[in-house]
Order: C-alpha cells, then sequence, then structure tokens
C-alpha cells in the first residue's frame, strides 16, 4: 500500500490524542471488523479523555471521518487541535452542518388496540374505494361500449385478438393438465366410497355435476385471476409508472378503450370458452380413474353423462365463466389503474389483484349457487 | 498532459461490441487524479457503453481496464466491491430506489457497508443533503413526489454518500431547465473543488463543459481521437470532430479568439 493509503491509527499518550493514516471511509472498510472495533473504542476513549488533537501525519480525511471526529468532540473544537491545512476545511465544512437530532417520524405511535381499530378502518376504507373505483370503471365501459357500437372503426381488435391469445389460448395446456390432475384425483377418491355401497353408476352424475356445475369454473378462474390477472395488472401498472398511460391521453387515445375494454372483452370471451376446456378435461380424467378404479367403461361414462346431468348446468357453466371472467379482468385493470409510481406499490397491487379475485370469484360462486339452486338438478 | 504512475483510470486496447457492431476498436483512456474530462461525441459512439464498463456493469470484449491500479477484468466479487466503493456514479434519470425515501436512499450504500451506527449516518446523510442544497424536511419525501432537478440532487447526494474519490456522472443535466442547469453545473464544480473528486462525465451540452471547466475526450470512429481543452481540442482539423463541433459554433474557435 502507498502512503496515502495506509490505515487509520490512532494512540492515546496523557491526554494528546495521535491520528496517523488514512482516515476514510475506505480505509476504515479496509481495516477489517477486529481491528476497526478497537479503533472506534480507542477513538470513544480518547474522546472522553484526550484535549489536545495532533492530525498532522494524517494523510487522508474524508467528511464520513469528519463527522466521526466530530461527534467524538461532543460537536465543537478541541482545546488544542494540529491539523495539515489540506484537511482544515473538511472539518470546518461538517462544522458548519445542521448536526441537529435527527429530524423524527412525525408519526404519531399508536397502541395495540388503537392499531388494530386503524386497521379495520383501513380495511373498511379500501373496501369502499374498491367498490366506487370498480362501479365507475363498469361505468366508463358501458359508456366505451356505446361509442364502440357508435363508431366501429374505433373497436382495438389488435389489442383484443393479442389478449385472446394471451389470455385465452397461452393458457390451455397448463389448465388442461390441471383439470385432468383434478378430475382423476375426485374421481379416485369418490369411486372408493361408492364402491361400498355398490353404487358405481352414480359416479357419473357425482362427476358430471361437481365439476360442470361447480369445480371446472372455479377451478378455471383460480388459474386465469393466477395467470392473466396478474399480467393485466403489472403490465397497466408499469404503463403507470412509466406514463405510458398519460401518453396515450396525451395522444388523444382512450386508455379505457385501448388498455382496459380489450382485456375485459378478451376474457370475457375466453373464460367461458377455458371452462368448457378444464371440464373437458377434468371429466376425461374422472372417466379413467373410473376406468381403473371401478372397470367402469369410458364409453359408457360419456354416454350415461347426458342423461345423467341436465343441459341447464351446462348453460350454468358458461355463465359463470364470463361472469367469472368479467370479474377478474376488471379487478385486474382497476388494480392496475391504482398503482402509484414506486416499485413497492406495483408488488403490492398485483398481489392484492390476484387475491381479491381469487376471493370474490368465490363469493360469487356462492350467490350463483344460491340463485340457481331450483334450475338444472335432476 | 500529466502523466502520473497511478492514474485512476487506465483502459487499454479496449474493444467492445454490441452484437456484431464494432463500438470501440483499441481504445485507449487514462484519467489522472483531479482531472475532469467530460466524454463527447455523436449519439450512438458509446460514450455511455464506455461508462457502464469503468463502472463494471459491461465487460469490454477484449482489452484491460484498471480502476486505482486494481485490474477489474478479472477481479473477484469482493476486490470489485471494494473498487466500486471509491466511485460514485450519478446515472441519467437517478436511478434512485423508488420504495425508499430520500433519506433512506441516501443511506442505503453506508448502511451496506455495515459498519456505521445509525447516528453517525444519520450525521452524514445530513451532511451530504446541505452539500447538494437540500433541507431536511425533504429528507422524507418519496422519490415520486420530487421534481426533476430534486431527483438529480438527491442522486448525487447518493452517490457522494461513500465519499468516492471518482464520480461519474451521464448526463447530469439532461432534462433540467437552463437555470436548474447552471446551478447544478456549479454545485458539481463547487464540491469536485472542495473535495478533489476526479469526475467523468457523458455530456451533449457546452454549458455544461464549461461551467465544470472540464476537458474534453471526444470519442468518434470507435476510438478517443482527442482529448484536451475545449477550445483546443475543436480546433483540431480532423473531419470526424469538425463535423461534431461545427453547428455549435466551436470550430475553430482558437482561431477566431
Amino acid at each position: 500500500m502507498s502512503a496515502t493509503d495506509s490505515f487509520p491509527e490512532l494512540s492515546i499518550v496523557g491526554n494528546e490524542a495521535v491520528l496517523s493514516g488514512a482516515w476514510t471511509l475506505g480505509a476504515f472498510g479496509a481495516l477489517g471488523s477486529s481491528r476497526r472495533r478497537a479503533l472506534f473504542r480507542t477513538l470513544a476513549d480518547a474522546g472522553r479523555k484526550a484535549s489536545t488533537w495532533r492530525l498532522d501525519e494524517v494523510s487522508r480525511l474524508d467528511s464520513a471521518a469528519a463527522v466521526l471526529l466530530w461527534r467524538r468532540w461532543q460537536a465543537k473544537w478541541p482545546v488544542e487541535l494540529s491539523i495539515p491545512d489540506a484537511l482544515r476545511p473538511t472539518l470546518e465544512r461538517v462544522s458548519v452542518a445542521p448536526i441537529s437530532e435527527p429530524a423524527q417520524d412525525e408519526r404519531i405511535k399508536f397502541s395495540c388496540i388503537e392499531q388494530v381499530g386503524l386497521w379495520s378502518l383501513a380495511g373498511w376504507r379500501d373496501l369502499f374505494r374498491l367498490f366506487k373505483g370498480l362501479i365507475e370503471l363498469f361505468g366508463s365501459l358501458i359508456l366505451t361500449g356505446f361509442r364502440l357500437l357508435r363508431n366501429s372503426s374505433l373497436i382495438p381488435w389488435k389489442e383484443f385478438s393479442a389478449n385472446l391469445y394471451r389470455a385465452g389460448f397461452k393458457a390451455l395446456p397448463v389448465s388442461a393438465l390441471v383439470g385432468l390432475l383434478i378430475g382423476m384425483t375426485i374421481s379416485y377418491l369418490s369411486a372408493a366410497q361408492l364402491k361400498i355401497y355398490g353404487a358405481d353408476v352414480f359416479i357419473v352424475n357425482l362427476m358430471g355435476i361437481g365439476i360442470i356445475r361447480e369445480l371446472g369454473p372455479v377451478l378455471a378462474a383460480v388459474l386465469v385471476a393466477g395467470r392473466s390477472g396478474s399480467a393485466m395488472t403489472a403490465q397497466i401498472g408499469v404503463m403507470r409508472v412509466t406514463e405510458e398511460i398519460d401518453a396515450l391521453a396525451a395522444l388523444g387515445v382512450s386508455g379505457t378503450v385501448r388498455v382496459v375494454f380489450p382485456k375485459v372483452a378478451a376474457l370475457l370471451i375466453a373464460m367461458p370458452l377455458l371452462v368448457v376446456w378444464v371440464c373437458m378435461a377434468a371429466l376425461l380424467g374422472g372417466a379413467l380413474a373410473a376406468y381403473w378404479e371401478l372397470d367402469f367403461s369410458m364409453l359408457h361414462f360419456f354416454r350415461s353423462l347426458p342423461d345423467a346431468v341436465p343441459i341447464a348446468n351446462l348453460w350454468i357453466c358458461l355463465g359463470k365463466g364470463a361472469a367469472f371472467g368479467f370479474l377478474i379482468a376488471l379487478l385486474a385493470c382497476w388494480f392496475g389503474l391504482n398503482v402509484r409510481p414506486n416499485t413497492e406499490s406495483l408488488s403490492q397491487h398485483t398481489t392484492a389483484s390476484v387475491v381479491t379475485a381469487i376471493t370474490l370469484v368465490i363469493l360469487v360462486d356462492a350467490v350463483f349457487a344460491i340463485l340457481t339452486r331450483n334450475i338444472g338438478m335432476p | 498532459m500529466r502523466q502520473t504512475a497511478d492514474p485512476i483510470i487506465d483502459m487499454r486496447d479496449i474493444w467492445s461490441l454490441y452484437r456484431d457492431v464494432v463500438i470501440h476498436k483499441n481504445l485507449d483512456f487514462r484519467v489522472e487524479r483531479g482531472e475532469v474530462i467530460a466524454l463527447v461525441g455523436g449519439s450512438g459512439s458509446g460514450k455511455t457503453t464506455l461508462l457502464r464498463e469503468i463502472l463494471g456493469l459491461l465487460k469490454p470484449a477484449k482489452g484491460s481496464i484498471r480502476l486505482f491500479g486494481h485490474e477489474i477484468g478479472n477481479a473477484n466479487s469482493a476486490a470489485l466491491a471494494a473498487v466500486r466503493n471509491r466511485l460514485g456514479m450519478l446515472f441519467q434519470q437517478g436511478a434512485l430506489f423508488s420504495a425508499l425515501s430520500v433519506y433512506d436512499n441516501i443511506a442505503f450504500p453506508l448502511r451496506e457497508l455495515r459498519f456505521m451506527d445509525e447516528a453517525w449516518i444519520a450525521d452524514i446523510v445530513r451532511l451530504k443533503l446541505a452539500m447538494v442544497g437540500l433541507e431536511e424536511k425533504h429528507a422524507y419525501l418519496m422519490p415520486a413526489e420530487l421534481s426533476g432537478g430534486m431527483i438529480k440532487r438527491v442522486a448525487l447526494a447518493r452517490a457522494l454518500a461513500v465519499e468516492p474519490e471518482l464520480l461519474l456522472l451521464d448526463e447530469p443535466t439532461a432534462g433540467l431547465d437552463p437555470a436548474r442547469s447552471k446551478s447544478f453545473v456549479a454545485l458539481i464544480r463547487e464540491l469536485q473543488q472542495s473535495l478533489g473528486l476526479t469526475v467523468v462525465l457523458v455530456t451533449h451540452d457546452f454549458d455544461t463543459i464549461e461551467g465544470l471547466q472540464s476537458e474534453v475526450a471526444v470519442l468518434a470512429e470507435q476510438q478517443i481521437l482527442a482529448k484536451g481543452a475545449l477550445t483546443e481540442v475543436a480546433a483540431l482539423p480532423h473531419p470526424a470532430i469538425r463535423a461534431f463541433f461545427e453547428p455549435m459554433g466551436l470550430y475553430g474557435a482558437k482561431s477566431v479568439t
């Protein structure tokens, strides 16, 4: 090491503190933790005892080290100080800097119970905001729909088909796999129970009604919320962060028409189709498991399906698909549009978008179950 | 030009490629301690690439880069971190961490050193804020709440937090209005003089070069074509240099004055 890069050193002789070497952050870092701790201890010691400070041998002094010395001197010049002229300005800059107590975070500290109250208030407020925001977005979508009907050249076909491809077509493999596996599992477990009563034929009713009416739509919705909902929120969120949404508006292009509408429309179309696809995969899985477990012919399984499951169930299934798709896209867009321009907010909103979508889907599913309780049951 | 034994930056025979395009070809670049050098050149001439290579964010295809006398091409991550602690970088857009407040942004590199207590850090953060002309009330704002000029100032404070010997500036005045840009240049000049910094900057703005009284290095034809005082370099008869300086009315400035 050259002379300018030597380690910082400090010795106390009587009431004199003698400093030498380079007093810089880099040199402190290079010192290694045990020698650094020893140096800081000696310095604290010197700060209490020494009245004379000799810095003549110090080769370099940066402002971080100057701050450290100034703190050890309790923010006033020592009784006697010798220092090279070149280093004096650094210390003088520190000495005139506003050394006050660090500005405290001015937020009030709350007790535990108050905190719970605040959280629940914030929760209600967020819920209200979400509800209001969704209604607003829904309204503007309807208005957009009318505008597009009047002026069909404005319809964003390209964005619509891109979204249809991304959210629909690209989801086919994963949803088929998940549907197949779930169908197999449920069929296998039910078959084991049905065998005990010798009620093997009811596997068709059980699987048909269960999957087409309930499981298929919910499964597809959970998959799409995780896959496409999060992607939509993140995309719109980044467009907010990089001011692309504002750029669209500045170019006279409505963000609702070009960004929100294609996503909602695409999921409205893609979701029912995906739901049917998932149901098909799950029923295939169910039939396979029935064949292995009960020796139930697959041909017979699919032949007796129409008798066991009234056609109304399929309409319920498609209706649920459309409703869930609309809900997921609407939520994803709303959360995306409300991202504040920082990375933290982006990640929070993406999480919230998926969690809220899945929760609401299950809630709406329950509403569907109540409303359609007399329809389509054999 | 002064030639000391230990230049701060010593780049030799640098070749850089972007896909199949050669950006730098046998480029040599030296910066001595205390120098202020502005890299100028047309768009796409590889100024920012050179800066990123100095930072170690990009690796040249060939050639050696020595910073503070340490070869960084084959340095391990600890050695690279030690070298990086001796330089500060001001990114063009500021690159503040958007999830952290102004205070935490400036304190971040100090906390990463892992041997400073919070009171010490607090004093340094306040000192740096004062250095770049910001007030204490700005310390708890978030980056999204700052104006463009303030973002640059906070980014400069963060770059200066670890007491760098070398300061790299990428378009320090881009996006600032003339008055702000002038005061920001004056601030950098003042800090450079009082702290004895070595500064390398990329800029298109001649007011910035004049304000910093910096030397210029012209990057063209995959090389550093010339390095020296602005008026001297602008007077050189090389066609590429002429093409760059003539539109500014600077070509042949020396012979006129």
